[in-house]
């Protein structure tokens, strides 16, 4: 069984605890609204968080090119760079697919080597994605104050 | 040599979550891009406000009055038996958490303390523990807590992290309406010169000069000339907008913002071509030229102060009623406060359409009807020659302004005039429209741009439901009748939903009304190339052709 296949069938149960330790990271009462309420609308966070990982992850298992990650890394790190997170805190959450996995399979280290040089890949868009983020938010200011 | 760890020995050693701690333990730090610069000295003098001096949010020392906790206090024991509905919100919330996820703010934020419930436990702990026995007696355990320096700027932090949308109160199943909690806090803030100048500035602009700005009659008419030159160049026909003129039959107030900000403007020039084409016999004023009151976020008396100034003004004028333009909280103050403050509007006349006769019993009180209403009406009765496939480009959807949707009510005619002018219209989800909409992060004078990160995090859910439609109908427009809409949402799209616009609705009115003598429209009034329907029409001629 190939380290795809390991992944393809441990998917959600990986995504799961990847999401929760995503989630975790914020007050424990915010993380328990984020986890529980499954409406799109009623809680953007937590559903942006949840689909973005789903197709990140699914991402990962089709090894598709870096530039198809951009999009859905987008989508989450907008989020992250308006909610005081530090770019580090920010582009965390990349990361913690590598516990998610170590948790829930057992990897042999040639394996886990390309995994994890991939989400390091994605650790490094994402904090490009959040650098133009933080830039678009400061022009969105000087626009505002041209007014 | 150390033996080196693996990735996942080091990773678990990371502690990701956040310390448990109760809320009021947790101690208030002002950061950056979510708070709006304090009111300045001029402002809070022009308003005759206590405590004017100059100061800085970010300095330790606020400069307070002596005794201020004296004064906080003694204000909100007037208030209290002042206001049966304060003293009611503050004793019988049980704290259900119903409100807590419906806020903009604690969705786009996850700050706990943007929980509508826990921003009112902000001030609902000062009562219980100076007004009530429990609190007297049993302290943080009854739920009450000392009022000391670090409470009252956390209170000013959160209470202008509040756009006073009342979304929540919505969901409350006993009807607290939060934003009035809301509003008692910043009244008791102003007790103590803590105003934010966002909110300051334009409401003693509009003290002293009657709109937001402060532009003087001269400006104001300019401004409005440019626009009918605008008019002129895009439509062939020269409207001609009168000024303070007596005896008109109609006084029109519209936010001033419309007067010079895009996408406002072309909303305005709307109005104008619309007024033009009936022959209505209307005026505008230089005087009383806002249809907004930041006083209505600042204190009740200085809401009725700025309102008082509306309607002294149609009585000077002599004209019968008033029309107000596409604006928010203007409508809220009008339909929820304005009769208390200054009502009833005797000197003035039930509004009557002078054009279908149509007479809005719904304003019997206050005399002023809503731009939305008189247009619906205008279109139900067929008055107005409209081509709605000039808006084809367009793919539209709405969003219910807060203040026009939960504090008025206004639903339906909006979305009337849309659907009557625009061939392609699309709702957003339900939970995300009508009394449920989601505000646009800026309300309430909150739309500054040194809190930038503030609104977009506060408008995150609205935009992340205009996403939905753009995604799932190619959406390009948010249509809006409110004027922070209109300055407050660009921005907000340009971040979250890139490729939406946004507009008035009677800037599509305007596109697609058929003017008595104008010229071929060429463009839309953004100037924007109309060729593409010739093409298209001719396209579908050929098509005939074919077919025949």
């Amino acid at each position: 069984m190939t380290l795809n296949d390991i992944l393809a069938k441990n998917r959600e149960s990986i995504i799961n605890r990847w999401f929760d330790l995503i989630v975790d990271s914020y007050p424990q009462n915010t993380a328990d609204f984020i986890k529980s309420e499954k409406n799109r609308f009623a809680n953007p966070v937590g559903w942006t968080i949840k689909k973005g990982i789903e197709d990140i992850f699914e991402g990962i298992i089709q090894n598709k090119s870096d530039a198809q990650f951009f999009p859905i890394l987008d989508d989450i790190i907008k989020i992250r760079a308006v909610q005081e997170f530090t770019p580090s805190e920010a582009i965390s959450f990349i990361f913690l697919l590598k516990q998610a996995m170590c948790e829930k399979i057992a990897i042999e280290n040639t394996e886990l080597f390309a995994i994890e040089s991939k989400i390091d890949t994605l650790a490094s868009i994402s904090l490009d994605i959040f650098m133009e983020c933080r830039e678009k938010i400061k022009q969105l200011k000087t626009n505002e104050g041209k007014k | 040599m150390a033996k080196e760890p693996k990735p996942q020995e080091i990773i678990s050693q990371i502690n990701y979550k956040p310390p448990q701690k109760a809320w009021m333990d947790i101690p208030v730090e002002i950061k950056e891009g979510m708070f709006c610069y304090g009111a300045k000295e001029k402002s809070l003098q022009t308003l005759d406000f206590p405590n004017a001096r100059a100061w800085s949010v970010l300095d330790e020392d606020w400069k307070l009055p002596e005794k201020w906790d004296k004064i906080v206090l003694e204000g909100m024991a007037e208030r209290l038996k002042k206001y049966r509905s304060f003293k009611i919100f503050m004793d019988i919330c049980v704290r259900c958490g119903a409100c807590a996820d419906k806020c903009h703010f604690f969705l786009g934020s996850g700050d706990p303390k943007n929980m509508p419930v826990l921003r009112a436990e902000l001030l609902r702990s000062i009562y219980r523990k100076n007004f009530t026995a429990a609190g007297k007696i049993l302290g943080k355990l009854g739920g009450g807590r000392k009022l000391t320096i670090d409470v009252l700027k956390e209170w000013w932090y959160y209470f202008y992290q509040c756009s006073e949308c009342r979304r929540c109160s919505v969901f409350c199943p006993y009807g607290i309406d939060t934003a009035e909690i809301t509003m008692i806090a910043r009244e008791l803030l102003n007790l103590l010169g803590l105003n934010i100048e966002w909110i300051a500035g334009p409401a003693a602009n509009c003290y002293m000069k009657g709109n937001h700005l402060g532009l003087e009659p001269h400006t104001i008419k300019n401004s409005i000339d440019f626009l009918v030159d605008e008019i002129e160049e895009k439509t062939g026909v020269r409207v001609s907008p009168t000024f303070n003129r007596k005896g008109a039959e109609i006084l029109f107030v519209t936010p001033s913002g419309d007067l010079f900000a895009d996408p406002g403007t072309y909303t305005c020039m709307g109005y104008l071509m619309l007024f033009h084409e009936l022959g209505l016999d209307y005026t505008w004023s230089t005087y009383a030229s806002e249809g907004g009151n930041f006083g209505f976020f600042t204190s009740m008396e200085l809401a009725k102060r700025l309102n008082t100034k509306l309607y002294s003004e149609a009585k000077r004028l002599g004209v019968k009623w008033i029309l107000g333009g596409e604006c928010g909280h203007m409508w809220r103050v009008i339909n929820q406060y304005m009769d208390t403050f200054n009502g009833p509007a005797d000197f003035l006349e039930v509004p009557t359409s002078p054009i279908t006769g149509t007479e809005f019993t719904n304003a019997k009180s206050t005399k002023m009807t809503h731009i939305s209403e008189f247009t619906a009406d205008l279109i139900k009765h067929k008055k107005l020659n409209l081509d709605p496939k000039r808006n084809d480009h367009l793919k539209v959807t709405f969003h219910d302004s807060c203040n026009v949707a939960r504090g008025m009510g206004m639903f339906e005619e909006p979305r009337y005039v849309i659907k009557s002018v625009c061939n392609n219209f699309y709702e957003m989800p339900e939970n995300t429209i009508r009394e449920k909409t989601f505000c646009c992060g800026s309300g309430s004078g909150l739309n500054a741009s040194e809190n930038m990160e503030l609104r977009l995090r506060g408008g995150l859910p609205r935009a992340n439901a205009v996403k939905h439609v753009q995604e799932q109908y190619g959406v390009n427009m948010l249509a809006c009748i409110c004027a922070i809409d209109r300055a407050a949402l660009p921005p907000l799209m340009n971040y979250w939903v890139p490729g939406v616009d946004v507009t008035g609705v009677t800037e599509l009115v305007a596109n697609a009304l058929v003017m008595k003598g104008e010229k071929e429209r060429t463009t839309n009034l953004r100037g924007e190339d109309l060729s593409w329907i010739e093409d298209e029409e001719s396209k579908s001629t050929d098509e005939t052709q074919i077919r025949v």
